[in-house]
Order: structure tokens, then C-alpha cells, then sequence
């Protein structure tokens, strides 16, 4: 999107059009009712009392809301830097050619098509001390582990499955990139005797640049919104040890169905997210036309 | 194959072959102990589920065993004989492909626009379109329950489809535009002036070209579609209720039937990974070039 040696063309919008219109239906409508509700309070369907910010001030107020905003930023960022390097190291490692390519690459993905909740049964199943494999085994080794019972023992299951489940994603995508590498770069590098880093770090690393970008984003985003996991294998507790943001609005939505603050409270979450996005995608736009200047 | 592997450089070699052969020897043993330990970790879930899917109840909660000692396809049967289990996946595979078909058709020429014309908004339309994929499903889960209730779509797999559409969309419009960004612009003029219109050139001559991203593009959108649960749980009751959620409510409402949900969650890895197997090809193909 960045060249500017692309021709004007206003006729293009008429190719964007369908894209606009689904996306409107789905989106921009759910989205303007989310504010409609988000001003008002809802006594009755036809009963409905127009309060302002109100509802704003009260979500910003609410400690619980801060609780939940700690939690999910730490669990993101804790996602990022356990995925991202796991990612790219399995990616180096995996075989390039041959059945064991294909069978590898099957192995590795499978996880990414396991439905969400049946993740989280997996890991309720896999991490219960008595028919669980990992829980069972970390008992007989001494661990009083228990994911039900304490709070760090939770957060670190749940941080566990969303390594096993969402890392073969950032594997996948920089396995990919390193195949569109030509051969010539690494023939190249051989003739100058450069060492396994050096080859990494010059030639693999900024040709990854692209890939780890949508890596960084979708897992990024994708850990902000995490729901289903947790709320299978630990319901957000104990306490409140896992309860992210998502899982929070659900409970304030759903469970107790206060329209005004949860509506409120979506706006405020959306508008984090697209605050922080908006950060990440400029500062690693801007990381990568620096490294592309130090390399050309 | 990595240059580590394929042997010493040139001045290396006259210094010290040996210790280098014998250090790129050590990197590829570890890099295996590495794979495999990592695979390990990846099946070992997998493999404890589907070993309890062969048990009974009993003894999964009497005893711990690595293979199953009364081995019983019971769970399985009840699954394919039981309407409100199969009906599960019948209905999540609609819906599914629905979702698909509609986000590949509208992405492809909105793709196409963006990697090849500048417009007005062009950039701003582009974000807008990546914000909705960064939307939590959450935010949406009233106002979809409402819309659709208006609408009558409620309960109907059109009503998943058109929901999942939020961030599938977007998602096909990144990785087309990111493939159709690859195929050089030559490629378009010599068709114009060869006169070619414009849609006979499209699904001619430029969409094979990018075949292996309408792959992968379809790959994801088949992903995100099939796993999602709060959206697809919330908008269907009876005729269009997807496998996750027969899941969660089969577990509520009889307890743990631990084989059986054992059983149900086997099953719904199996259409991933007959699709991964598809497209393992095009996964590893392209994505590369410098998108942004």
C-alpha cells in the first residue's frame, strides 16, 4: 500500500463497494446501537431515559474494570513474548522438504482448528490432577498444582493454552516467509563465510519483517478479546485471577444484562483496542523502514 | 536447507573445517531435540483426549492409563446415532462454508482495487476495515441479538454466516491484497492491450495467478468461522445450533460425561484437519512479500 507509482482511480471504489456494505450491515449498525444504548437507560423497551455520560464515568470509575484492563494487558504481553521467539524458533526448525515437511506442518497447525472451547476442554482435561496427564505428572513430580485452587497455577494454565493453541499461528507465518526467501541470499551468505546468527539476524529477520508484523497484530488483538478459553477451564477464577476483559463485559452484558454500562463499557474496550493497534501498527511500520535503510 | 547445514564457507574451510562441521553437526541435533520436544508438547493434549474418548466414564475416573483397557466405540456411536450431536456438525459446517464463499467473493475485488489503484479514502477504508477485525466479538453480542431478532434471522445459519462476516472480511481483504500486491502490474497492462475486459482478464488470467492466496485466504476464514463460539452460541437455539455449543450445554446439563465431550471434541478436529492437509501447499508458499 505504500508505493506511490499506483495509477488514481476513483472507479476502484465500486470494487470496494461490497466489501463496505458487508462490513456496514455487520459492523457499523451493531456498532451505532452499542452507542444508542451506551447514552441511555433502559427501563422498558419503551421506556428509555436519555443519561448521558453518565454510564462512561461510571465504567471509568469501576475498579473492577481496572482489574480486568491489568490483567488483559499483562496476559497479552506475556502472550507476545513467550509466542513470537517460540514462533520464529520452530519456524527455523522445522524440515523444508520431504514427507516430514508435510506431516510436520500438519502436526503443527492442528491446534489452530480445534473450536475455542473445546481448547479449553482439552486443557481441563490435560491439567486435572486426577485424569489429567500434565496435572497427574506434576503432582507425582511434587507440585501441589492445582488450576482451580490458585490463582498463579490458573493464570500460568491459561497462559500454557495459549501457547500451545496460538503459537503454531506465528510459526505458520514466518515458516512461510523464510520459504519465500531466494536461495540465492543464502548462497551468498555461505561465500562469505557468515555465521548461523549473522544469517539470521541480516537476512531471515528483516526478510520476516512483513509476516512478523501480522503475527504481532493478530496475536495481539486476538489475546486482547480472549474469551472462550479461560471461560471453559477456569470460569475467570479463581477469584478473579483470569478474568479478562471480555469475559468481564460478558458477565456485565449477559449475566446481569445492564445494557447502559455494558454498552458503555464495549464503546471504552473498543476504543483501547484501537488506540493500541493504531500504536503498534504505526511503531512497526516505522521500525521497518528504518531497518530497510540500514540494509539497502 | 540453512547454510549451517549445507556445510563450512569458503575461508572457514581453510581454518577450521572440523570444529566447524562438528559446531553445524550440534546446531541440527538440537534443532531436532528442539522439534521434537515442541511437537511433543503440541500432541500430548491431543493424544490424552483422544485416548479418553475410547474409555468409559468409569474408568477414566477409577484409573490412569496411557492406552484404554476396556477399549469401547460407545461414546462415538452416541454421538452419530443422537440428532442433537450430529445435527451439531451439519449445521457448523453450513454456516462455515456460507461465511467462506461470501468473504472470498467480496474480498477478491476489493483486493484488487486496494493493491492496484489509489482512491480517495483508500488508506483510511483499509483501517477502518482492519479495526473490525481487532472488535471483540463481545462488543457486538447484543446489538447482533437484536438486529437479527428484527430481522427473523435468529436460528438460522445465515444469521452465524452474515455475523462471522465482521472479521472475515477484513481478514481475506489483508491476505489478497497482500498476495495480489506480488503479481506484477505488467501483468495487467499487456492484458489491456491485448483487450481483454475487465472481468474476463480477472478470473482468467489474474486469478490463477493468486490462487495460493485465495487459498490461504479461505484457509483462515474457514478457521475463524469454524471455532468461534460466543457469537454462533448466542444467535441460534434449536435449527442452526453449532457442535461448539452443544458441547457446553451437554456439559452443563448432565454433569461431566467426560468420554462422550471426549468423543465430540475428537470429531471436531477432524474436518480442520482434513482442510489443513489441503492446503498445506499454499500455507507455505507465499505471504512473504514486503505487504506495508
Amino acid at each position: 500500500m505504500s508505493q506511490s507509482l499506483k495509477p488514481l482511480n476513483q472507479k476502484a471504489w465500486l470494487l470496494v463497494l461490497p466489501v463496505i456494505v458487508c462490513v456496514a450491515f455487520s459492523a457499523v449498525l451493531p456498532l451505532m446501537t452499542v452507542v444508542n444504548y451506551s447514552v441511555q437507560d433502559i427501563i422498558s423497551p419503551e421506556r428509555r431515559v436519555f443519561v448521558g455520560t453518565e454510564w462512561f464515568t461510571a465504567v471509568l470509575r469501576d475498579e473492577e474494570l481496572h482489574g480486568a484492563l491489568l490483567r488483559q494487558l499483562g496476559f497479552s504481553l506475556a502472550v507476545l513474548a513467550v509466542e513470537i521467539p517460540l514462533g520464529i524458533a520452530l519456524a527455523l526448525a522445522m524440515p523444508t522438504r520431504g514427507w516430514q515437511a508435510s506431516a510436520v506442518l500438519v502436526v503443527v497447525a492442528l491446534s489452530l482448528l480445534i473450536p475455542w472451547n473445546v481448547v479449553g476442554t482439552i486443557w481441563q482435561i490435560y491439567g486435572r490432577a486426577d485424569i489429567g496427564l500434565l496435572g497427574a505428572a506434576l503432582q507425582r513430580l511434587g507440585f501441589d498444582y492445582s488450576y482451580t485452587g490458585n490463582a498463579h497455577h490458573a493464570w500460568l494454565t491459561v497462559l500454557a493454552m495459549d501457547v500451545w493453541h496460538w503459537t503454531p499461528l506465528v510459526a505458520l507465518l514466518c515458516y512461510a516467509g523464510l520459504r519465500a526467501i531466494p536461495d540465492a541470499y543464502y548462497q551468498a551468505a555461505r561465500i562469505d563465510g557468515a555465521s548461523r546468527w549473522a544469517v539470521f539476524r541480516y537476512i531471515e529477520l528483516p526478510k520476516l519483517r512483513g509476516v512478523l508484523m501480522i503475527a504481532v497484530l493478530l496475536r495481539f488483538m486476538d489475546s486482547f478479546m480472549i474469551y472462550t478459553e479461560p471461560f471453559v477451564l477456569t470460569g475467570g477464577g479463581p477469584g478473579n485471577a483470569t478474568t479478562f476483559l471480555s469475559q468481564y463485559l460478558t458477565q456485565k452484558a449477559v449475566g446481569q444484562f445492564d445494557l447502559g454500562p455494558a454498552a458503555a463499557f464495549s464503546l471504552i474496550y473498543f476504543l483501547i483496542i484501537l488506540l493500541l493497534c493504531f500504536v503498534l501498527y504505526t511503531w512497526m511500520q516505522r521500525v521497518g523502514t528504518v531497518d530497510k535503510g540500514a540494509i539497502e | 536447507m540453512r547454510p549451517a547445514v549445507a556445510g563450512p564457507g569458503v575461508a572457514a574451510a581453510v581454518v577450521a573445517p572440523a570444529r566447524r562441521a562438528a559446531r553445524a553437526g550440534a546446531g541440527v541435533h538440537l534443532r531436532v531435540l528442539f522439534l521434537l520436544a515442541y511437537l511433543a508438547f503440541a500432541v500430548l493434549p491431543i493424544y490424552w483426549m483422544v485416548n479418553m474418548s475410547f474409555k468409559t466414564n468409569n474408568e477414566i475416573l477409577s484409573s490412569f492409563s496411557f492406552l484404554p483397557r476396556q477399549f469401547t466405540w460407545d461414546n462415538y456411536r452416541t454421538i452419530f446415532t443422537d440428532a442433537s450431536w450430529y445435527s451439531g456438525y451439519v449445521n457448523s459446517l453450513i454456516y462455515v462454508a456460507i461465511n467462506t464463499a461470501v468473504s472470498i467473493g467480496v474480498a477478491l475485488p476489493a483486493a484488487y482495487a486496494f493493491s492496484r489503484y489509489r482512491f480517495l479514502g483508500d488508506k483510511h477504508v483499509f483501517f477502518w476495515l482492519l479495526t473490525n477485525r481487532m472488535t471483540p466479538p463481545a462488543v457486538f453480542l447484543l446489538p447482533f441479538f437484536q438486529l437479527y431478532t428484527t430481522l427473523g434471522l435468529m436460528d438460522t445459519h445465515l444469521a452465524v454466516a452474515l455475523a462471522h462476516l465482521v472479521f472475515n472480511v477484513p481478514l481475506a481483504v489483508w491476505i489478497l491484497e497482500g498476495f495480489m500486491s506480488g503479481v506484477p502490474r505488467e501483468i495487467d497492462e499487456t492484458a489491456y492491450i491485448d483487450g481483454h475486459s475487465f472481468p474476463r482478464f480477472f478470473l482468467t488470467i489474474f486469478l490463477p495467478l493468486v490462487k495460493s492466496g485465495v487459498g490461504v485466504a479461505a484457509f483462515f476464514c474457514f478457521m475463524f468461522s469454524w471455532v468461534e463460539l460466543l457469537l454462533a452460541r448466542t444467535l441460534t437455539s434449536v435449527n442452526a445450533k453449532p457442535i461448539v455449543a452443544t458441547m457446553t450445554r451437554t456439559v452443563s446439563a448432565s454433569g461431566m460425561d467426560w468420554a462422550v465431550l471426549a468423543a465430540a471434541g475428537t470429531l471436531t478436529i477432524v474436518p480442520g484437519a482434513i482442510v489443513i492437509w489441503f492446503v498445506r501447499h499454499y500455507i507455505a508458499k507465499g505471504f512473504a512479500m514486503g505487504r506495508l
